[in-house]
């Protein structure tokens, strides 16, 4: 609910929301200024979490950096392990195999299934439901097996290579997948909408509150779905296609509405495209080399290449300068949950805390891709 | 009414127990409950099923150094815990669990209820100022707010429940509603119209939504919003001072689960009308608390605007179309 603020400065006070909040999710700060409970003016503080990623990247060779990438967003780490192969291989030229292509494409719907459901899960922790964390987690868990079985880690994936991928998938995995697809479709509409969607509790809460005009997004450069749920249909896979995205059908869900149940339904709807994209993959699989032939230290010629993937957060992109040598010259980030953050300080002015609170939970916040 | 100096003692003690028992236990009741509504578990490593649990709670808070921060005011900050659990404690003096089985038989104990149980509301507000912390008093602005607007609704439907029976004595109301559940107020056809068969029902909803706001109890704990004010007025405090607002919000719940079954389910009468007894009264009270943390752990919380809305524009006016046409249909029939 935004109301006018009419305040007096004299009586307004300085909450400080962060680093270690409930709501936070990690090591964000906020100033609030508040007036009541009415934020006045909210600034976010960031930088708790800094590692200096982008100036590793320099420090060692191209390979050495591929576990960093999964260190940012450590939710859609394989998003990220996607865009610097994509990067590199684009600046040293090497063509991926179109069986390790599908395999890629796999695994990272498999990871934004994850993250989603963890997004799902938080997002009602934020909301005061504690039960749906329980159930999320049984669901992610079955997905987290399906993956450490072919990458061999469950949260920080180092599982893409330059030119293909590190492990082939097997049978097993395979037919663990469709039994998982087939379980998460009977559980959706039971226990994710009917306990949760379709609750009156939530439904007042995330209804007209929270809007982001189509406007703001795109002043701020949100992407993902935070800008498709005010109506900005923009999705990397399908605006500048990559990997194998143009053989598969999907559809990109997008909401007018601009609020935060908007941005809620477009989180729940892709769940379901990303089943969808991941059963095709997996029946057009085709059989071949799962690694294309890389020496082992890189030496792209020297120049300034691009490459931008969508993680479960929005619009990725990674900037590669090379100068010829084996360490990237310069690599820079564009994280897509820096740019949906930007927007929360213009957002949350005249909200009351706990709906900002929700704002900021739909906005699908991982620190550490804010801070790198 | 035996006067010797033994009922009391004997009462004190006795409550004490119960209260005591209830405070702990229904705590570990929660985290069952809670884990089966989630598919784990739940304590299981302290004693059969856990069951020790909430001893080995107590221990741990009361070992702890009972850390007084800087800026905080002293007296209240000590103070505050205290007042949470003694309303809670005091109201059971005039609770009858079943036929003379009450400490003092009070004429007016539903006023001195009602009268303790805005008392207690001044523990999250005194914790909430002392504390020092702005979290702190965010929760104890709300959970006044809150308070304020779920009395109003609560005294309401009271006042239908004293017309229809016409005594403000507890015992009075329940003895009012005995031989079965046909006769309970909750959905009386019996002794009264059809009409007000219709009403009381609305009532009971009205009352039982009013409890579990009044015990800061989800979807409407405003005050202890974790993902929010971290942990409300409890922020500041640990070691027994949290044990103690632990202890109080569950003595709480109890009352709140006492006053609806002696208003709108008949107290210790029997639902078919065979052995009443004081069973009764511990079944329904127990089905009540265990509805309270099944809501608990189904729904999300509400917001404190939505929270104070809902009182203001629904259930007030429902409170008083109620009060309204049950004295019409007083006078009329």
């Amino acid at each position: 609910m935004t109301v006018p603020i009419q305040c007096r400065h004299d009586e307004t006070f300085v909450l400080n929301l962060g680093p270690q909040h409930p709501a936070t999710h990690g090591v964000l700060r906020v100033k609030l200024t508040m007036d009541g409970e009415y934020i006045v003016k909210a600034e976010p503080v960031l930088g708790y979490i800094h590692r200096m990623h982008e100036k590793m990247a320099e420090d060692g060779n191209f390979a050495q950096f591929m576990p960093n990438t999964a260190r940012m967003d450590y939710l859609h780490a394989l998003a990220y392990n996607h865009g610097y192969c994509l990067a590199v291989e684009r600046a040293a030229g090497i063509e991926v195999p179109e069986r390790a292509e599908y395999i890629r494409v796999i695994t990272v719907e498999m990871n934004r299934l994850t993250s989603h459901i963890l997004w799902w899960a938080a997002f009602l922790l934020d909301l005061g439901g504690f039960s749906p964390l329980l159930y999320a987690f049984d669901d992610r868990e079955h997905l987290l097996d399906l993956l450490e079985r072919v990458t061999g880690s469950r949260l920080t994936y180092c599982y893409f290579r330059f030119g293909g991928v590190y492990n082939d998938i097997d049978d097993e995995f395979i037919t663990g997948t469709h039994a998982f697809i087939k379980r998460l479709r009977s559980r959706m509409p039971r226990l994710y909408h009917d306990l949760v969607t379709g609750n009156i509790i939530l439904q007042k809460r995330l209804k007209g509150i929270g809007l982001l005009t189509e406007e703001q997004c795109r002043r701020f450069g949100c992407t993902g779905p935070v800008a498709r749920g005010s109506g900005i249909n923009y999705d990397v896979r399908k605006n500048e296609p990559y990997s194998v995205y143009p053989e598969l059908d999907f559809d990109v869900p997008v909401y007018t509405e601009g609020d935060s149940m908007a941005r809620y339904m477009v989180r729940m709807d892709e769940m379901e495209q990303s089943m969808r994209i991941i059963e095709q993959a997996l029946d057009k699989l085709p059989d071949g080399p799962i690694k294309a032939k890389v020496p082992k230290i890189l030496k792209p010629a020297a120049g300034d290449y691009w490459a931008s993937v969508e993680t479960a957060r929005g619009d990725l992109g990674m900037r590669l300068v090379c100068d010829g040598g084996k360490n990237p010259y310069r690599l820079k980030l564009r994280s897509p949950t820096f740019c949906n953050l930007s927007s929360f300080a213009e957002v949350a002015e005249g909200m009351i805390l706990a709906d900002a609170l929700a704002y900021m939970g739909s906005l699908d916040l991982v620190i550490p891709e804010i801070d790198r | 009414m035996d006067t010797s100096i033994w009922r009391p003692i004997l009462y004190l003690i006795g409550f004490m127990a119960f209260a005591g028992l209830n405070a702990a236990y229904l705590g570990w009741c929660e985290r069952k409950g809670a884990a089966r509504i989630q598919r784990r578990t739940g304590p299981m490593e302290v004693g059969f099923q856990g069951l020790l649990q909430p001893l080995a709670d107590g221990l741990k808070l009361m070992s702890k150094q009972l850390l007084v921060p800087d800026g905080v005011d002293g007296i209240l900050y000590r103070a505050a815990p205290i007042l949470a659990m003694i309303p809670a404690l005091t109201s059971m003096a005039v609770i009858p669990f079943a036929g003379n089985v009450q400490a003092r038989a009070v004429e007016l104990s539903v006023l001195l209820l009602f009268a303790l149980a805005s008392i207690g509301m001044m523990a999250v507000l005194l914790g909430g100022w002392a504390s020092g912390n702005k979290y702190s008093l965010i929760a104890a602005a709300r959970s006044v707010s809150q308070n304020l607007a779920y009395e109003i609704p609560m005294l309401v439907t009271v006042i239908t429940i004293v017309m229809l029976t016409g005594s403000m004595n507890l015992e009075d109301i329940v003895l009012h509603q005995q031989g079965g559940f046909w006769n309970w107020n909750i959905f009386p056809l019996v002794n009264h119209s059809i009409a007000q068969a219709i009403i009381m029902p609305v009532s009971f909803i009205i009352f039982f939504i009013c409890s579990v706001a009044e015990t800061n109890r989800a979807p409407f704990d405003m005050a202890e919003a974790e993902s929010e004010l971290i942990a409300g007025h409890m922020t500041e405090y640990g070691s027994m001072g949290f044990g103690l607002f632990m202890m109080g919000e569950y003595l709480n719940m109890v009352v709140g689960a006492c006053l609806i079954t002696i208003l709108f389910l008949g107290g210790w009468d029997c639902p078919f009308g065979l052995f009443p007894g004081v069973w009764w009264f511990l079944i329904k009270i127990y089905i009540l608390l265990f509805t309270v943390i099944w809501i608990r752990w189904t729904y999300p919380r509400t917001q404190i605007y939505k929270l104070l809305n809902l009182s203001w524009k629904i259930l007030i006016p429902f409170s008083l179309a109620n009060l309204l046409m049950t004295a019409a249909f007083i006078k009329i029939f």
